[in-house]
């Protein structure tokens, strides 16, 4: 007789096998890490702590680099501006610690660097069923393609550059259903913020959410990328999609990429990881996403959003009634019509080629308000040559937005590209926290057409009279 | 890392929810390439005004905080990206745990890694805290034990390795490198059959 094997999830699968050493009465399991991405900012005290225990990087050829937090988006006179002396050394320091441990590195000025949860992907090295870590919390975007992917603190860093594993103690599934048809004007952004108006911030905390339902299934392989990556501000460390045909034609001919007839068997490896229909999650929910129409947010965490026309809610805490005092905004009324100062289309979540494409078709042939600063950062130098073949970067710099190099730039604000107190930035990035994109600045979280939109407006406004040619 | 086996200080209200750790840490305190120092930017932009000044009503600017070694906070403390630098600012403000009912996932493990204690207590616990802003409190790692302010005892779980690293000073670092030659095989192992 044969017995069926027990339905098992996609997590479960990733899970199994990469247990190194099994979960004990008194100790987390040993993962092992295929994939270990690194940056600038959250690995030179990793390296410190290498040199001081006299430990090498046990797997320099599954870790690779980049530079993308500090890195300016402009050059002056042919060379990157800088910042400040502080940010040129935590680049020089990172340039020193890859060629002092063998680490290839996609550094400033080089075509493959880039925001690292774009290049991962971009470069083929995501893949499904791997595990990918990084110290930086955005890590999720990779669970996109079916990859166990998670932010990890620098301690943790230092100790995959030197074990190739973590301790980790099994996280619980949570299975997301997401059902509907998208209404013309909404995407992927627009969803997850929906989602996380509706289940909170904490909603995920413990567990990687599985992102399953009609909904996702239609979803391109990019935009899947924006709704895994705010997996961390619905509180899980990680997201996941089962990988499907629109997965494997994404992944297929990318520089790391199995090819022939090695890829043929990744796929045909990579189709049995997928979730089994009759599996059962650890707790599960579900979402409507056809009712969802163009999101922003009016607060200073990411669900405190509402639809473009809806008036923004009567705040209900005193957290809530902080965030309102912060934004300058007022209750019971739509932000739409909101006068902005900065429009920012950048970041992990947002500055994909497709993303580009979507924002440029918005402002195709028109103007940026006078009164508003446009910035577009290309997630990578691959998006960037892409778009400029396009044409992308001549469409937007003729509406008078300002085109830059790629970078995380204003999402985080640590190079020079920021806001000044007060300003208000309808922008394409993942966190409206206070002052995250300058002292004293205050975001609005949207998708790429609502953020042109708002270029073109001076104002919050609903991305759709503009959409396909249409005039507002 | 220094063993940490009990805390006895008073304690800091900060009561906020979702406290992310772009506050307790703002990204322009990272350029750094070393550990030290971090605890000038501790909640910069909630300790300073845009002129740089003190604010006075900030708890952690009160002088009843100083020397406090316990932060109390609202649910979901160090929600956001997975810096470890905002533990280690808590750490050089000499914290040495934090209070709360509940904890963002990166940071309580960052937290643990580095001699920060996270007490995630029931709202019970809670709220005999921030009903006495300032008070002393024991905190008791190897029981797990809180003794609150109007005499009641609350207890607090953390996972045995957490408190292991805690109490020993030996992170998981050590353990980790004492499996190296199991990592091996399983690195064979999974090289075979890919
Ligand atoms: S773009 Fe923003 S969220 Fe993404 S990695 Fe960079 S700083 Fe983090």
């Amino acid at each position: 007789m044969t017995t069926r094997p027990s339905p098992r999830t996609l997590f479960d699968r990733i899970w199994e096998s990469h247990v190194v050493v099994p979960e004990g009465d008194d100790h987390p399991a040993i993962i092992y890490v295929d994939v270990h991405l690194i940056h600038e900012v959250t690995s030179p005290q990793a390296f410190a702590l290498l040199r001081e225990r006299g430990l090498p990087v046990r797997r320099p050829d599954q870790t690779w680099a980049t530079a993308d937090h500090s890195v300016p988006t402009r050059f002056e006179k042919g060379r990157p501006a800088f910042i400040d002396q502080a940010a040129r050394n935590q680049v020089a320091a990172l340039e020193r610690n890859c060629r002092d441990f063998g680490i290839p590195l996609f550094g400033l000025g080089a075509s493959g660097q880039g925001i690292v949860h774009v290049i991962g992907p971009e470069r083929g090295l995501t893949q499904p069923g791997r595990t990918i870590v990084c110290g930086d919390s955005h890590t999720s975007t990779h669970g996109a393609f079916g990859a166990w992917a998670f932010g990890i603190g620098t301690s943790e860093v230092a100790q995959v550059l030197a074990t190739q594993c973590l301790l980790q103690a099994r996280p619980r599934t949570l299975g997301l259903e997401i059902r509907g048809d998208l209404a013309p004007g909404v995407s992927a952004k627009d969803i997850i913020l929906a989602v996380i108006r509706r289940f909170g911030v904490a909603f995920g905390r413990g567990s990687v959410i599985e992102y399953h339902g009609s909904a996702v299934r239609s979803l391109g392989m990019e935009a899947r990328m924006t709704l895994c990556n705010m997996s961390i501000e619905a509180g899980a460390r990680a997201g996941l999609i089962s990988p499907d045909d629109t997965t494997f034609d994404w992944i297929e001919g990318r520089e790391e990429a199995p090819r022939g007839k090695a890829f043929d068997e990744s796929v045909a490896r990579w189709r049995a990881l997928a979730t089994d229909d009759d599996a059962t999650f650890d707790r599960t929910a579900s979402f409507d996403a056809g009712t969802v129409e163009p999101m922003v947010t009016w607060g200073t965490n990411p669900s405190m959003s509402c639809g473009i026309l809806e008036p923004i809610p009567t705040p209900c805490s005193p957290g809530e009634r902080a965030a309102l005092g912060y934004m300058g905004l007022e209750a019971e009324r739509p932000l739409a019509g909101t006068p902005v100062d900065v429009v920012f289309i950048g970041s992990c979540t947002n500055a994909r080629i497709s993303d580009l494409r979507a924002a440029a078709g918005v402002v195709r042939g028109r103007r940026v308000h006078p009164d508003v600063q446009v910035l577009v950062v290309p997630g990578s130098a691959a998006v960037r040559d892409q778009a400029r073949h396009e044409g992308l970067d001549r469409t937007f710099r003729e509406a008078g937005a300002v085109w830059r190099e790629p970078g995380c730039s204003m999402c985080i604000a640590m190079n020079g590209d920021r806001l000044q107190p007060g300003q208000l930035a309808v922008s394409t990035s993942n966190r409206n926290f206070e002052g995250r994109q300058g002292p004293g600045g205050r975001t609005v979280l949207a998708s790429p057409v609502t953020a042109a939109a708002a270029a073109l407006a001076g104002q919050v406004a609903d991305p759709r009279p503009y959409l396909e040619g249409g005039t507002p | 890392m220094k063993p940490i086996t009990g805390i006895v200080s008073a304690t800091v209200l900060l009561d906020a929810d979702d406290v992310d750790t772009d506050q307790i840490i703002p990204a322009r305190f990272l350029s750094g390439t070393t550990r030290d120092g971090l605890g000038a930017g501790l909640f910069a932009d909630w300790r300073r005004d845009r002129e740089g000044r003190l604010r006075e009503d900030f708890p952690l600017n009160r002088p009843e905080a100083e020397g406090a070694r316990v932060l109390v906070a609202g649910r979901n403390f160090g929600c956001g990206s997975s810096r470890e630098h905002a533990a280690w600012a808590l750490r050089d403000a000499g914290f040495e745990a934090v209070i709360s009912t509940s904890f963002a996932d990166i940071f309580r493990g960052n937290a643990v890694r580095n001699g920060l204690v996270p007490v995630e207590v029931d709202a019970a616990a809670h709220a005999a805290l921030t009903a006495n802003p300032g008070a002393r409190v024991t905190i008791d790692v190897t029981e797990g034990t809180v003794e609150l302010p109007d005499g009641g005892t609350a207890r607090f779980t953390l996972d045995p390795f957490a408190r292991r690293c805690l109490t020993t000073g030996l992170g998981p670092f050590e353990f980790l490198l004492s499996h190296l030659e199991t990592i091996a095989r399983h690195e064979e192992r999974a090289a075979s059959t890919s």
